[in-house]
């Protein structure tokens, strides 16, 4: 499989803006925050045509301004994403292609209250000539009816419609700008246990209809491994693990992952069974300040000195596989 | 023996215009002390606000319109406000899923500690500064003493979380409600939390209630689940068999939905439809347009019925347990 999106080196900070009262203040002492938060840290990968990555981490590992990132939201600091070879934003800083889309977390934030449906659909679509206003009805009763929605919805309002309808209508919303790659974050996160397996098998359709390639962001490891061809594990900015999905799972390399894995609370279905968790120690640190070397080494019960100096680089342990540890385990 | 708690028919409505929303309809159950029960349901099903019932912090428009809470045998429904401060914290403690809104942002860790300590008995500055400390501890927060100065907005959200369950747990009170306390945490703090209070409920001989729309989160800490569904308990029973053989449709689906349980990439098993709105219930069984089992009964409310070893189920077509 060839790569359709190309993340090289990509870095994005966010710098807090200070006013020049602010600036002074804070030379004076009070505490005025100026430090720079590293949500992304030189990070470099590929997504393959046709293929579903899940990114995986904990809230503030930077996954979601990754996403944002790769979905031409945020310029990065440094680095680029290509898109078939050629930049998704242009010189000026804004993006150029509309071949990627995105699925927000929470479809009450992410619809507007006082547009129809049919319209919020065809907005998009009309506004980049991907088709007339004529025929705008038409094409959202197409997508609405390719998400599972009766055609009688591009007439209502979001609030018409429950959670998980909601997040139907921002899919349909994205699949109507005929993109190649759909960036999904967390599009499950908020919708009840019940509704989030329908929106899973919704994802998996459109997956196999329109052959769609996704990034599908989410901290559930479960919905992840479910739906993803590979993983790529994230801590505190930077990739940490990256291979096939299975592989992973069955035999993580990077002690993060392993710890992760072990700390999902597993269904007990035998009255016997001990529920043991070995918990990760510590928390994550802040981005503010990360440590040095191996952002991991605080928490990691393999690390060494040279952990504590040294920022492992991601290398290939095996085909397709790689990761960035110095001490990785052994399969 | 009487139980530590015991609910009985509780019934909790809110007026609203358009009629009474019956969010809790007539719940019984009873925790022994020391006993974990995990409560688990999706949004709307009731499972919070039979835990703020239980501790009569339910507003108006809500109100209690019938049944009993009885602690050891003590009826709390019905109570004055003051009588309840006095049970609140120190006999029944509750932890939220939103720590922040838990904790006063003005005041330091180490002054809120002392009020809750000083709400239900005299202490000097110092005992109650030794007690946070040691609580705190507890609870695994480092360095407790000096951070007893510090304010919530210098704690981690895991480590706010813990800090509040240390509030729950000053006055070591005989049962701890934990509405979705570790739902807005990250799967390795969940797992550090899930493990502390389970050790400490045991420690402690503390009950507790979890509630939850997880079950493996409830699975690894309760030894008993009631599952909720549009304001009504719709199986009970000890975790592991329940989750092993559940008898009601509803339970069967939830867990047939899970990732783990079907082969990766494929279709995962879906429940039809949504939950339905409290306003617009369909006569007889809530859960009836949405089960594949439903037959001409289902139209009439079925009973919760014994389903055998502890068992409790409300369906006319149960599985794995023969006929209702």
């Amino acid at each position: 499989m060839s790569a359709l999106v190309d993340i090289r080196n990509v870095s994005k900070r966010f710098a807090p803006r200070l006013s020049l009262g602010e600036k002074i203040a804070a030379r004076l002492g009070q505490p005025i925050e100026t430090r720079t938060v590293h949500a992304v840290d030189s990070v470099s990968f590929e997504i393959r045509k046709g293929e579903v990555l899940g990114l995986v981490g904990e809230s503030g590992c930077g996954k979601s301004t990754l996403g944002r990132v790769i979905a031409g939201i945020h310029a990065p600091s440094d680095g680029v994403v290509t898109l078939d070879g050629a930049p998704i934003l242009g010189p000026d800083g804004r993006k150029r292609t509309s071949r990627v889309q995105m699925v927000f977390q929470d479809p009450f934030a992410s619809l507007d209250p006082r547009i129809r449906i049919g319209e919020t659909i065809s907005e998009g679509p009309i506004a980049h000539g991907l088709v007339s206003k004529a025929d705008a009805k038409a094409y959202a009763a197409q997508w609405l009816a390719a998400v599972g929605l009766p055609a009688d919805a591009a007439d209502r309002f979001p609030h018409q419609f429950s959670g998980g309808q909601r997040q139907r209508v921002a899919i349909a919303r994205a699949l109507a700008m005929k993109p190649d790659m759909l960036v999904c974050d967390e599009p499950v996160a908020s919708l009840d246990v019940s509704i989030q397996a329908q929106i899973v098998n919704l994802f998996l359709k459109l997956r196999r209809e329109f052959g769609l390639t996704m990034l599908f962001i989410s901290h559930d490891l479960g919905i992840v491994r479910h739906i993803s061809d590979r993983i790529a594990i994230m801590y505190l900015g930077r990739i940490v693990e990256l291979g096939p999905t299975e592989a992973v799972y069955k035999a993580p390399s990077h002690p993060y992952t392993r710890a992760l894995l072990d700390s999902i609370p597993k269904l007990v279905t035998e009255a016997e069974e001990l529920v043991s968790f070995k918990p990760i120690l510590g928390e994550l640190p802040s981005p503010l300040s990360p440590p040095p070397g191996c952002h991991f080494h605080l928490r990691c019960p393999r690390a060494e000195a040279k952990c504590r100096e040294i920022v492992p680089a991601r290398r290939e342990t095996s085909a397709g596989r790689d990761v960035a540890c110095h001490f990785p385990l052994e399969e | 023996m009487i139980p530590l708690l015991e609910v009985t028919d509780l019934a909790t409505h809110f007026a609203t215009r358009n009629g009474a929303l019956k969010a809790v309809d007539g719940v019984s159950f009873s925790i022994a002390e020391g006993e974990i029960i995990g409560l688990v349901g999706e949004s709307g099903s009731g499972k919070s606000v039979t835990g703020f019932s239980i501790l009569g912090l339910i507003d108006p428009p809500g109100r209690i319109v019938g049944g009993s809470v009885k602690l050891k045998g003590r009826e709390l429904v019905g109570l004055s406000a003051r009588e309840l401060r006095a049970i609140r914290g120190r006999e029944i403690a509750m932890v939220f899923q939103d720590p922040s809104a838990t904790l006063n942002p003005v005041l330091t860790i180490g002054t809120q500690m002392r009020l809750a300590l000083e709400a239900h008995g005299s202490v000097s500055e110092s005992e109650a500064r030794a007690r946070s400390a040691e609580v705190l501890e507890r609870v695994g927060i480092p360095d407790a003493a000096r951070r007893l100065d510090a304010h919530p907005h210098q704690f981690s959200g895991g480590m706010r979380q813990r800090v509040a369950i240390a509030i729950a747990l000053l006055n070591r009170p005989k049962l701890i409600i934990c509405d979705e306390p570790t739902t807005a945490l990250d799967v390795s703090i969940q797992a550090q939390i899930l493990t502390e209070m389970r050790d400490l409920a045991r420690e402690f001989g503390t009950a507790m209630i979890w509630i939850s729309h997880d079950l493996a989160t409830v699975s690894s800490i309760a030894s008993r689940l009631l599952v909720m569904y549009a304001g009504r308990i719709i199986e009970e029973g000890p975790v592991a068999n329940v989750l092993r053989q559940p008898q009601h449709p509803y339970t069967a689906g939830l867990l047939a939905s899970l990732p783990a349980n079907a082969e990766r990439g494929m279709d995962l098993v879906q429940i039809p439809g949504s939950t339905p709105s409290l306003f617009d219930l369909p006569p007889g069984c809530a859960f009836q347009p949405r089960c594949d089992r439903r037959s001409p009964a289902c139209v009439v409310m079925p009973e919760l019925t014994s389903g055998g070893l502890g068992r409790r189920r409300r369906c006319h077509h149960p599985l794995n347990g023969g006929s209702a």
